[in-house]
């Protein structure tokens, strides 16, 4: 009897936790935001991604009258920083930037993690990858360039840009696929990143270089490097005389380095929601958008689902390429 | 020319003037304390420079530096204890001379020759630093290769009068720098599976761990009896300074040249450059009777070599990325840190950041005299902080900084664990800084030399096929050879003699 009693209490008071805890729940869901937003960046302070980062964390902190503090998790080629926004709690408060290495790090066998983690927010911005050759290179276009290179012997020409795998080593990969050139024909010179691939080509050590185009803007305006396309469906606004890969080949090839924001998977449709609102209400101001232009970085807004199909294209897309140069696992 | 008026906005504004006054303070305090080195300084002030734009960011580590350097000579005087090892060199000489009742003789000149000497290593900066990078825009992997070699073994050679240990604390830099994923083929070595070490073993955690907490076990295991200070009333310190410097032009002269250039070699530092000079000079002076019984023609040479030595150490660091001794090892992970990654594109992205660092470097070599002399003015006071306290706050800062720069607690191990190894080996006769410039430089070689053998295809020969490869790669070779040329030759000349 007593112990029935138990369970029957037991059970009450299970229920009760159960409808207390179900109301906070939709309480916080209505009351959000009460309290301080963590904004995780899985790159460096002071980098590209950091830095439009810290600007949006400071609109919404206008917004939403709630602090937005930005944490930078660096590691494991962004490895570390995706993987802490993945398995932070999902309740709204702790919101992060996704970017295109959402999408390679499990190709390469890095991380299991994958964008499936996320329930997308909305992606912010999207910088197309652009071809360069010296500016004294015998290659006036692309059409020239892929002629010689689909000539040549394999490794004759060599191209730097960014780590093996990077998203400027998969630009040139994909435009070498898109021109039915084996990818194996230019041998890849890794670097530390888009400023010391264009140096090397700047100085003889590389005949083809990629990157995007306002990495690119010092040397190009110093007159040592010539930009010969950009990997992109649309010209660049900054630069209408460089023609897109479509244009100046006829062949269709287009990539780039993207950020996002993102929140934890089970985080409330609803704050997802305002989420989306308010984020989006942040990237029309005039402030982000001046901000952006001032730094070279292309701008936009895709909210929601879009931004799911988009990171799905993507890691699609970056699979079928990572393959070809054999960085699968 | 706009670039220039944007640096001097960039550098004289409330927050940069705010934080060279804070730093000032800071630096003096750190270099006049014996047992705190300039390096320390620098390392605890990491953390905070996390916070700070790119500029105010080196505002303070330029002036902490410099501040921090000549406050060393305060202690060597007073205590004949060098506050720094840059004042070690002359430590001796100062004390004799308080000791004769010219204290204020011996910490002027520390001071000013100290700026003068400053200003000399600036002034090369500025000029030569925007001609090598311009230079250096034509560097490929090839000539990264060589240059890099060149400045290990160069490091290894001078850095210590112990090559071997030296050596072996390179290798074990190049070792800790291998792990993670940081290489060419963004392969994971070493990493034992764990997430955290895929990016390797944070270099500002273990700068930190290395200069500061391992500096704070040392002092708290030092039992030496503490110093007395002498008692000599300090009058004004600048009399006679004008007379010192008409006197002894030439060593002015001569100690910032040297220091300038031992600067800019990598690893030989403000200490070495001292050393160096002021037995340059008692060698060339014209009463080397003197030396040691409280003359004041050794303390100008290397007081002005120690402090031309910091700007010229900033030379390859900004150009290259090589870094010229310890302090700029720091500065350069400060640089990478806020996007201004070293090397001869620096120089043409953004001028006016180049410019901002050089009007700061002359700023800090003109207040330095004010501060300079506000500090003498309490020196007696100074040097009576009590270890017991001090120490402890040097350790909390050590651990709330590391934290707080990535919020993670295994950076707190990183650092912790590399002032532990650190103490250990320094206490056993190995210097540290080769590994400091193993981590730093190991990376560097690597990629470079990865670069160069896919871009010849393997062919080794390549590496000399480009004119200043080539050069840089004889002169990398002579240097590894010549010690075993100078054996070879002394057995074979007897031989020859007989024959």
């Amino acid at each position: 009897m007593t112990k029935t009693l138990l369970s029957r209490r037991l059970m009450l008071a299970g229920a009760t936790a159960l409808a207390v805890c179900a109301t906070l729940g939709s309480a916080s869901a209505q009351t959000w935001p009460s309290r301080p937003i963590t904004m995780i960046v899985p790159w460096g302070a002071g980098g590209g991604t950091d830095a439009t980062a810290r600007m949006i964390a400071s609109l919404l902190e206008k917004q939403l009258g709630q602090p937005v503090p930005v944490v930078n998790r660096t590691g494991g080629s962004g490895a570390v920083g995706h993987q802490a926004i993945a398995s932070a709690e999902a309740d709204g408060y702790t919101i992060g930037i996704a970017t295109l290495e959402i999408g390679t790090m499990h190709h390469q066998g890095l991380t299991p993690l994958t964008h499936e983690a996320y329930a997308p927010i909305g992606l912010y911005n999207s910088d197309p990858a652009a071809l360069f050759v010296r500016a004294d290179s015998p290659y006036k276009s692309v059409k020239d360039l892929l002629e010689a290179v689909k000539a040549s012997a394999d490794r004759k020409f060599k191209a730097s840009g960014s780590a093996q795998g990077g998203v400027n080593h998969l630009a040139l990969a994909g435009m070498l696929k898109a021109a039915g050139i084996p990818v194996a024909r230019v041998a890849w010179v890794p670097s530390e990143g888009a400023a010391p691939g264009l140096q090397d080509l700047a100085a003889d050590g590389v005949q083809i270089a990629t990157a995007s185009l306002p990495e690119a803007v010092a040397l190009i305006s110093a007159g040592r490097i010539r930009p010969l396309a950009i990997f992109a469906p649309k010209r660049d606004e900054a630069m209408k005389d460089v023609p897109t890969f479509k244009e100046a080949s006829g062949f269709d090839w287009s990539i780039g380095s993207w950020r996002g924001i993102v929140a934890p998977k089970g985080t409330p449709a609803d704050v997802v929601a305002k989420l989306q609102a308010e984020v989006g209400k942040a990237v029309a101001t005039a402030q982000y958008l001046d901000f952006m232009k001032s730094k070279g970085y292309a701008t936009g807004w895709t909210p929601g689902e879009g931004f799911r199909t988009f990171m799905a294209e993507s890691d699609k897309g970056l699979g079928a390429t990572l393959a070809e140069v054999g960085l699968k696992k | 020319m706009d670039a220039m008026l944007l640096a001097f906005k960039m550098v004289f504004n409330v927050e940069t003037m705010l934080i060279i006054m804070g730093s000032s303070i800071f630096g003096l305090f750190v270099g006049a304390v014996p047992g705190l080195s300039a390096t320390m300084a620098l390392a605890l002030l990491v953390p905070m420079t996390f916070f700070m734009e790119p500029i105010p960011a080196l505002a303070a580590m330029v002036t902490t530096s410099a501040m921090a350097i000549f406050a060393g000579d305060i202690p060597g005087c007073l205590l004949r204890m060098p506050g720094t090892a840059a004042s070690a060199a002359y430590t001796d000489e100062a004390y004799a001379m308080s000791r004769n009742g010219h204290a204020d003789t011996a910490l002027g000149s520390g001071l000013v020759f100290s700026a003068i000497g400053g200003l000399f290593g600036t002034a090369v900066l500025i000029l030569a630093a925007p001609v090598l990078a311009e230079f250096a825009l034509n560097f490929t992997s090839f000539e990264y290769f060589w240059l890099i070699l060149l400045g290990i073994t160069c490091a290894i050679v001078i850095s210590s009068d112990r090559p071997l240990k030296g050596a072996i604390m390179l290798l074990g830099g190049f070792l800790v720098a291998s792990v993670g994923m940081n290489n060419p083929a963004a392969f994971p070595r070493f990493t034992g599976g764990n997430t955290d070490l895929l990016g390797g073993i944070g270099f500002l955690p273990m700068l930190i761990g290395m200069f500061a907490a391992s500096e704070v076990l040392r002092s708290a295991l030092d039992r030496s009896p503490k110093a007395m200070i002498v008692d000599q009333p300090i009058h004004n310190v600048f009399k006679g300074m004008w007379e010192l410097t008409v006197k002894y032009p030439i060593q002015i002269l001569r100690g910032s040249v040297l220091g300038t250039i031992v600067g800019a070699l990598p690893g030989a530092g403000s200490d070495i450059a001292a050393w160096m000079s002021y037995a340059m000079s008692k060698k060339l002076s014209k009463e080397p009777e003197k030396f040691g019984t409280g003359h004041v023609e050794g303390i100008i040479e290397s007081g002005a070599a120690n402090n031309s030595a910091l700007a010229g150490a900033w030379i390859p660091a900004l150009v290259f990325g090589i870094p010229g001794d310890t302090l700029t090892a720091i500065v350069i992970g400060v640089l990478y840190m806020k996007n201004l990654n070293p090397g001869p594109t620096l120089f043409t992205t953004n001028p006016q950041n180049m410019y901002a660092i050089y009007i700061l470097f002359i700023f800090a070599n003109l207040i330095m005299i004010p501060f300079g002399w506000a500090t003498i003015k309490v020196a007696k006071k100074l040097l009576n902080v009590r270890r017991e306290i001090l120490l402890p706050i040097i350790l909390l800062a050590c651990i709330v900084g590391t934290f707080g720069m990535n919020n993670s607690a295994f950076d707190v191990g990183i650092m912790l664990v590399a002032g532990v190894v650190a103490f250990i080996l320094e206490e056993n006769d190995f210097p540290v800084a080769p590994a400091i410039l193993g981590v730093v430089l190991g990376p560097m070689l690597e990629e470079n030399f990865v670069k160069s053998m896919i871009k010849s295809d393997g062919v080794f020969a390549d590496f000399f096929a480009r004119p200043v490869a080539g050069v840089l790669g004889v002169l990398t070779i002579i240097a590894w050879t010549y010690p075993m040329l100078r054996i070879l030759w002394r057995r074979l000349m007897p031989k020859e003699q007989t024959a």
